[in-house]
């Protein structure tokens, strides 16, 4: 982990309040899995940094892709940053998902929201490793929809949004039992959609990524941290910033 | 060459600058930006007798030039910080301070006296936690039970106690005095103040405890009118912090009356902020016509004369 001045190479609206922040520094030459994210410090105006997780990797160009939904003040603020203009980072931080040791054949991708741009760089990452991959993305209506077509050159993709406007009308959840034939699963969204995930694929192999309001992000300040659900285990917690984000469903309480 | 050197009681500080207890960790994840041995000291996250998993989540939210946190004094408990993160710091030769808090006076004894017998070089006596249901805080907002408490860990260890005193009193002074008769070494100042902060769309405190203590820039006065009062009032050496994130934000400590100061949250926005701040401190005392650090401590108490 380094903190780096990076330079915005590309900045620009591709969804309802949701950017497309792409960054040029020595940074992504060190990002070692899919699911890390880096620590963005908007300005001096603001007090504690911005995880966003890492959607690309462009090592020929030296460049990460984020994609970043308005939240509040901080991210209303970055969407003003310009071309050129350079970005207090720290990272890559955390711990992705281990696609060196996997044994899967057939992944099922699982997002939500702005918990589906790390699955984009994990599905090119499989897909490299000769996998299969089928993603199910959940957005809440038509003018959320993002990445879809950069999915579907990596595979099936099955889009759900809550309001109908396209896809299936409904949650993730609804999609799930339309597609079979995975042997492991990977998920990132909001909490109350992996605890759905978890619960409907009970028994399937999986990896979850985990989103919390964080303080440090490099594993000192405890802010966040998520229960272990064994509770034998020694320390019966994982900080979500560096053991994390990227957990198996069943080490973790949701 | 500018002096940075300062003494305090178990303390040989080659600077004066510390990162502040629950901050920092045990500093594991700091020694990865840069060398620990940097440091003036270290203060580290406070030990309870037995480990905590502290408070749900969400712990932190954001506010105008601070934060909000409520961790609840996560830690692995007494015994695992002197087993393994002590063991882990020992090789930097930097004075470490431990963090000791609790529910009961027992609780304070156990760890003080366990600590006592341990590598560190002094404590921080923790009765200004905010965010614990039981303990903390109730300890410092009441002379009495502050008194007890202080003489009780004084008793449990041979270390220096530095009482870390919580902001959130009508009378910080009447609370620094207490410490001094109760036999305290030094005092640090000050603990965060409680506050809140509520999500417009859910209606509900952002975090989970609902209350949680501002650290950050936005205490910064408040803590400089209180280390400056107190300077005033009693003979204890005094570690300053709330809100630095400058070499002149080290300054205005040392000339309110602290000996030393801690830098918190500002860890958070910037990892290298103490090794920058120790690096810029000799110019920028000398900027400031300064010769030594021991120079400026206590400066805005002195009758200034013009030359």
């Amino acid at each position: 982990m380094q903190r780096e001045w990076m330079t915005i190479v590309a900045h620009q609206s591709i969804a309802s309040q949701t950017y497309l922040l792409e960054l040029q520094g020595s940074l992504p030459q060190f990002v070692e899995t899919p699911g890390q994210f880096v620590h963005i410090q908007v300005s001096d105006d603001f007090f504690l940094r911005r995880p966003v997780s890492i959607a690309d990797v462009d090592s020929d160009k030296g460049t990460v892709t984020l994609l970043y939904k308005v939240m509040g003040k901080g991210t209303d603020a970055l969407t003003r940053k310009k071309i050129g203009d350079k970005l207090d980072v720290l990272g890559p931080s955390g711990t992705g998902f281990p696609i060196d040791k996997l044994t899967t054949n057939k992944a099922l991708l699982i997002g939500g929201g702005i918990g589906v741009p790390p699955l984009y760089y994990l599905a090119k990452n499989l897909k490299s490793k000769g996998m299969e991959v089928t993603s199910i993305l959940g957005f809440r209506s038509s003018e959320d929809v993002f990445f879809t077509e950069k999915f579907q050159a990596l595979g099936d993709v099955h889009v759900a949004t809550n309001d109908g406007s396209m896809g299936t009308r409904g949650f993730v959840t609804d999609v799930i039992p339309q597609v079979d034939g995975y042997d492991t699963y990977f998920s990132c969204g909001p909490t109350v959609m992996l605890k759905g995930v978890k619960e409907q694929l009970k028994g399937v192999p999986g990896y979850i990524s985990i989103e919390e309001r964080m303080g440090c992000g490099v594993g000192a300040c405890f802010a966040c941290v998520v229960e272990c659900a064994d509770e034998e285990d020694a320390k019966g917690y994982r900080k979500i910033c560096s053991d994390g984000p990227v957990f198996r469903p069943e080490e973790v309480v949701l | 060459m500018i002096d940075t050197k300062v003494d305090l009681p178990g303390l040989q500080l080659k600077n004066p600058v510390m990162p502040a207890s629950g901050c920092f960790g045990f500093g594991r994840e700091f020694a990865q930006f840069y060398d620990l041995s940097h440091l003036g000291a270290i203060m580290i996250k406070a030990a309870t007798a037995t480990k905590r998993f502290g408070n749900a989540t969400p712990r932190v939210a954001e506010t105008a030039s601070g934060m909000l946190n409520a961790i609840g004094l996560q830690n692995p408990g007494v015994d695992a910080i002197i087993g393994e993160e002590l063991a882990f710091l020992e090789p930097y030769q930097t004075p470490i301070v431990a963090n000791v808090a609790g529910s009961t006076m027992e609780d304070y004894q156990e760890v003080a006296a366990k600590l006592g017998n341990s590598t560190v070089s002094a404590l921080e006596l923790n009765i200004s936690c905010p965010n614990v249901k039981e303990g903390g805080v109730q300890f410092g907002v009441d002379p009495e039970l502050a008194y007890t408490v202080t003489k009780l860990v004084k008793e449990a260890s041979a270390k220096p106690v530095y009482v870390k005193l919580s902001p959130n009193v009508a009378d910080i002074v009447t609370m620094a005095k207490a410490a001094e008769e109760a036999g305290a070494d030094g005092l640090s100042m000050i603990n965060t103040l409680t506050g809140m902060r509520i999500d417009p769309s859910t209606r509900k405190p952002i975090i989970a405890n609902q209350t949680g203590g501002l650290s950050g820039p936005a205490i910064k006065p408040v803590a400089i009118r209180m280390i400056h009062q107190v300077y005033q009032a009693v003979d204890l050496p005094i570690i300053g912090m709330g809100g630095i994130e400058t070499t002149d934000d080290i300054i205005e400590y040392l000339l309110a009356g602290a000996s030393a100061v801690a830098v918190g949250s500002a860890n958070f926005k910037n990892p290298y902020i103490c090794k920058e701040l120790i690096d810029q401190l000799p110019d920028a005392l000398s900027a400031h016509q300064f010769s030594s650090v021991k120079e400026v401590i206590g400066g805005a108490h002195y009758q200034t004369t013009s030359t």
